[in-house]
């Protein structure tokens, strides 16, 4: 039986790309955004035409970047529009689109809600904005409170905030505000991110060439085991490494990537998992469009994941949540169980008292938490 | 050409490395014919890739040149090529004793080199006529004058009618080979005894077995004759006799003056050693030709595979290394921290180097190599002198009477303005200055006595980089001296690691286990857990630095569903690991095992 399938669409625009940011964006461009749309939406089609009915159920669909609200409402509208007419989306199917502060205001955010998304993920990041400043962001902790309350005014009803820590003169106690601020807005969902210093971007090369000084990793630890103590405090249910939900609201589009479930992945830069392969497109825009305007496929490269590598991916994917793998899942799904296959591996971690095997299911401990890579690398 | 005795030359070429030796050679071989401008890749004598990299000669060749002199006779030379390095002085010395005059070639803008006069000397002892040869004359800077003027007044030779020579540009190279005509004496030696040859080199191959090179002092070698080797008692019966032209050439028969080869099926290089002496089974020379002796190690390390499984890998690679190098000792040994390998000796550091280098690049392993030791002696309070070629074996202090540490004699050459930071690093070193003279207005040669252990560890790279590259090293072994040393030991996580224990001067024992303990600090990764890094002489520690814990490891999301990029991150990290050596708990990596071997002086 095949599961329902996750679709995301990749906007690769920005109005400025973030200081931290090492992913595919293109300055916001009304002509490209057109150009961009035109494609996308062939991209669609071509889609349409070739996957079996069953490939085409979609219990989720995620608008992210980049920043989809770069584009008018109207463009993130025909989308979805594009979206329903070419994919089967489930009754209960969740709409997220992405969003930053300082690119919505509330007609917009009316007409995107309208149009059926039911669930907003704003970057709010911080509730500092000096640290705003650090990261580069467009919008101060004022706008970002302001989206958040247009968000629930325009009826959005699941809401998710992203914040960073970790970041270059980041204090306990401003993270502790952050948190503050973040659950008084009573948001459904949090996702919190280390910050990850990644080569190349204009924050890495500031804290190489010795300008900023990077976070400690005692203190960005301190940070991440405060907010999880915190947030179980609000009743946010922590069911991810990096996610909290309100109890019935965690992401299905992202459970969707740690269940090693597939997914398509449309516009520039974009992954899929499908028919046992991973593949992704032209990350450059204007390969994306030359090809998709040609009518050939826009993807630049892709592999086979074999049964051995898809056990593997299962289980590094899967520790990601606090419930850990379901080995009864995995065996129905591989026939053969993890216990055996990763026996070494297992016994290993358990020893170190990184993981353990309770009532069917492997999950990581409070110890192996916050080390979760020493325990993935094991599955590789 | 008949074979007449008279009309043969044997001689060889004593310089330092860069002086233009394998150039000479190369020219030599042109000038004669024996090799055409096109047939030869640039300097044919030094065989080995590395010996092309280094510019330096570590196995010998051989040549027959076929020359008419300008009395219109044909005469026979042979060019024994010599190593250029302290490691090999021994074989120099065999060389040496196969001619009976040498080149003696110097830079016109260097001069004498702390190596050439040990050579000089050695031939000298050897009473080989000296022909002295101003190479490099064609650079601007040359200063022949000067450079005759050290010749004189080092040396003592006259140095008046020395042949100025471009071998680069090919002048001179007639006026040399007749010199060698004229002046070097035709060997001598005696046809009509029973036979003795002195083998001065041999190499390994696959078809032929060892094949001994030799020079026939007295009788006649010839296929099909039985012979004995003297020293190593073995019988043989000869399946080839030939010449170097440079390439192996057959002959019917090597007679006396003679330089060729014999190819005997001898299976083990070790039963045609160097300094031994060939002669007939049914008709044997009552004595055998002097000077022979084993070739010792005088530096031992620990060769591991990087991989447990590499270990019958390494053995087979060591093993046919052995099979061309009888001066290669080595004996399985077992490291608590790095499993199963070999100690192995070597001539000396340069030999040890080349050998190391000839494992991991034709053989394509992968070493950890432990710090590089001299053989001790111990005297315990037993009374029993034990023979110490490793740390590890080395017994507890309370066990020990004395230690002694071989000393060396080292000759400095080196331009005034360094006198100065060379005889700072040797009183650093624990050397004991004897003797200081001024070779000429710039230059000056230095004598100390020190410990040979002071100059197998980062010796040569400091001496180079204090002196801009100016400074000449020569030594020779100088018995042993009482010494109060130590073994320091590193501990990780409370676990001594074998691999790392070094014998020590108690004086340097705490500066140098501080600097061990932050070098590896720094080279060992963080793990789940806190580790202690400690040096430590005896019970007693020195010093400690700690690897704290990995406490944070987590992987941002993964964007847009990129897994792959995420698996291969992981994939990266894990493959980092594996090269690693697990030690109890602790992983540690490679470089860990080489930070005693390169620890800064600074």
């Amino acid at each position: 039986m095949m599961m329902p399938a996750a679709l995301y669409i990749h906007v690769p625009f920005c109005l400025k790309k973030c200081y931290y940011c090492d992913f595919i964006s293109y300055p916001f461009d009304a002509g490209d955004a057109g150009a961009y749309l035109d494609a996308l939406f062939r991209e669609m089609r071509r889609y349409g035409a070739v996957l079996s009915d069953a490939e085409k159920r979609i219990s989720s669909l995620y608008v992210g970047g980049g920043t989809p609200t770069c584009l008018p409402a109207a463009g993130l509208c025909a989308i979805l529009e594009n979206a329903a007419a070419h994919f089967n989306l489930l009754p209960d199917c969740e709409i997220t689109v992405e969003a930053n502060p300082g690119t919505v205001d509330p007609g917009g955010l009316r007409e995107l809600k309208k149009a059926g998304f039911n669930r907003l993920s704003l970057g709010v990041q911080s509730f500092q904005d000096r640290l705003l400043r650090v990261l580069g962001r467009v919008h101060d902790v004022r706008e970002a409170v302001h989206a958040a309350r247009q968000a629930r005014a325009a009826g959005f009803t699941n809401l998710n905030l992203d914040f960073i820590f970790g970041v270059p003169g980041q204090t306990l106690d401003d993270w502790m505000e952050t948190l503050t601020g973040a659950v008084e807005l009573f948001p459904e969902h949090i996702a919190l991110y280390g910050l990850q210093l990644e080569a190349g971007t204009p924050l890495e090369k500031s804290v190489a060439g010795g300008s900023i000084k990077a976070c400690s990793e005692d203190l960005e630890l301190s940070m991440y085991l405060t907010a999880i103590d915190f947030l179980a405090a609000h009743g946010y249910l922590h069911y991810e490494i990096s996610n909290f939900a309100r109890p019935g609201r965690q992401s299905v589009h992202n459970l969707g990537y740690w269940l090693n479930h597939t997914y398509l992945g449309l516009g520039p830069a974009a992954h899929s998992y499908l028919r046992e392969r991973r593949f992704h497109n032209y990350t450059s825009l204007k390969s994306y469009l030359d090809k998709v305007n040609r009518g050939e496929t826009p993807v630049e490269a892709g592999e086979h994941i074999p049964v051995g590598r898809e056990m593997s991916e299962t289980m590094f994917l899967g520790l990601r949540l606090l419930q850990g793998v379901d080995l009864g899942r995995f065996y129905r799904r591989f026939g053969r169980r993890a216990e055996a296959v990763y026996r070494e591996e297992i016994n290993r971690l358990e020893k170190n008292g990184l993981v353990k095997v309770e009532a069917g299911w492997l999950r990581l401990t409070k110890k192996g938490l916050p080390v979760a890579n020493t325990v993935f690398r094991e599955f590789v | 050409m008949k074979w007449d005795k008279n009309r043969i030359r044997n001689f060889c070429i004593i310089a330092h490395i860069d002086h233009g030796k394998s150039t000479l050679a190369d020219r030599f071989l042109e000038y004669t014919g024996a090799l055409s401008r096109r047939e030869m890749s640039e300097q044919v004598l030094d065989r080995m890739d590395l010996e092309r990299e280094r510019g330096i000669t570590i196995k010998m060749q051989a040549v027959r040149l076929n020359y008419r002199a300008r009395d219109g006779q044909d005469y026979q030379l042979n060019l024994i090529d010599t190593p250029g390095h302290v490691d090999f002085s021994y074989e120099v010395s065999r060389s040496l004793a196969a001619c009976e005059g040498a080149l003696l070639v110097v830079d016109a803008v260097q001069g004498i080199e702390a190596q050439t006069l040990a050579n000089v000397y050695l031939a000298l002892e050897h009473n080989l006529e000296i022909i002295p040869v101003i190479n490099k004359i064609d650079l601007p800077s040359a200063e022949p004058e000067t450079v005759k003027k050290e010749l004189e007044d080092v040396i003592g030779l006259d140095a008046s009618g020395a042949v100025l020579t471009s071998a680069k540009e090919g002048t001179g190279i007639e006026e040399i080979l007749e010199r060698i005509v004229t002046m070097v004496p035709p060997p001598g030696g005696q046809a009509e005894v029973p036979l003795r040859a002195l083998i001065f080199d041999s190499h390994y191959d696959p078809y032929k077995g060892a094949i001994a090179y030799i020079r026939v002092v007295d009788g006649s070698v010839s296929g099909g004759m039985q012979i004995k080797m003297l020293a190593a008692g073995k019988q043989f019966e000869v399946n080839e006799v030939g010449v170097f032209r440079p390439a192996l050439t057959s002959v019917g028969e090597l007679r006396t003056g003679e330089v060729g080869f014999i190819a005997a099926s001898i299976k083990n290089v070790k039963d045609c050693r160097v300094g031994d002496t060939v002669t007939g089974f049914r008709n044997p020379a009552s004595e055998p030709l002097p000077g022979y002796r084993r070739a010792t190690p005088m530096v031992y390390c620990g060769l591991y595979p990087v991989e447990t499984a590499g270990y019958e890998d390494l053995k087979e690679a060591l093993a046919k290394l052995k099979l061309n190098d009888a001066s290669l000792i080595d004996e399985p040994e077992t490291s608590e921290a790095l499993g199963f390998g070999f100690r192995c000796g070597f001539l000396g550091l340069l030999h040890m180097e080349i050998i190391q280098e000839r494992l991991e690049r034709e053989y394509g392993l992968s070493l950890i190599t432990t710090a590089p030791n001299v053989v001790y002696h111990v005297m315990t309070t037993a009374g029993e002198i034990m023979e110490i070629e490793n740390p590890s074996a080395m017994p507890p202090a309370g066990k020990i009477e004395y230690i002694e540490e071989p000393y060396v004699k080292a000759t400095f050459m080196v331009p005034k303005e360094y006198v100065g930071p060379v005889m700072e690093l040797c009183q650093d070193r624990r050397g004991v200055f004897t003797h200081m003279e001024y070779m000429s207005v710039k230059r000056v040669m230095l004598n100390y006595d020190m410990p040979l252990s002071e100059i197998i560890y980062d010796f040569f790279d400091q001496l180079k980089s204090r002196t801009k590259g100016y400074a000449s090293l020569d030594y020779e072994l100088a018995g042993y001296r009482q010494a109060k040393l130590v073994k320091l030991d590193v501990m990780i996580a409370g676990e001594v690691l074998d691999a790392l224990s070094v014998i020590i001067h108690l004086d340097k024992a705490y500066h140098r286990g501080r600097q061990l303990v932050e070098k590896l600090r720094g080279l060992i990764p963080r793990h789940m857990f806190e580790i202690p890094i400690q040096a430590a002489v005896g019970n007693k520690i020195i010093a400690r630095e700690t690897v704290r814990a990995v406490r944070k490891d987590v992987l941002a999301k993964c964007y847009g569903g990129d897994v792959t990029r995420k698996r291969k991150l992981l994939e990266k990290q894990k493959e980092g690991k594996k090269r690693m050596k697990q030690v109890g708990n602790v992983e540690i990596p490679q470089e860990a095992f080489m930070a005693v071997l390169n620890v800064s002086e600074k």
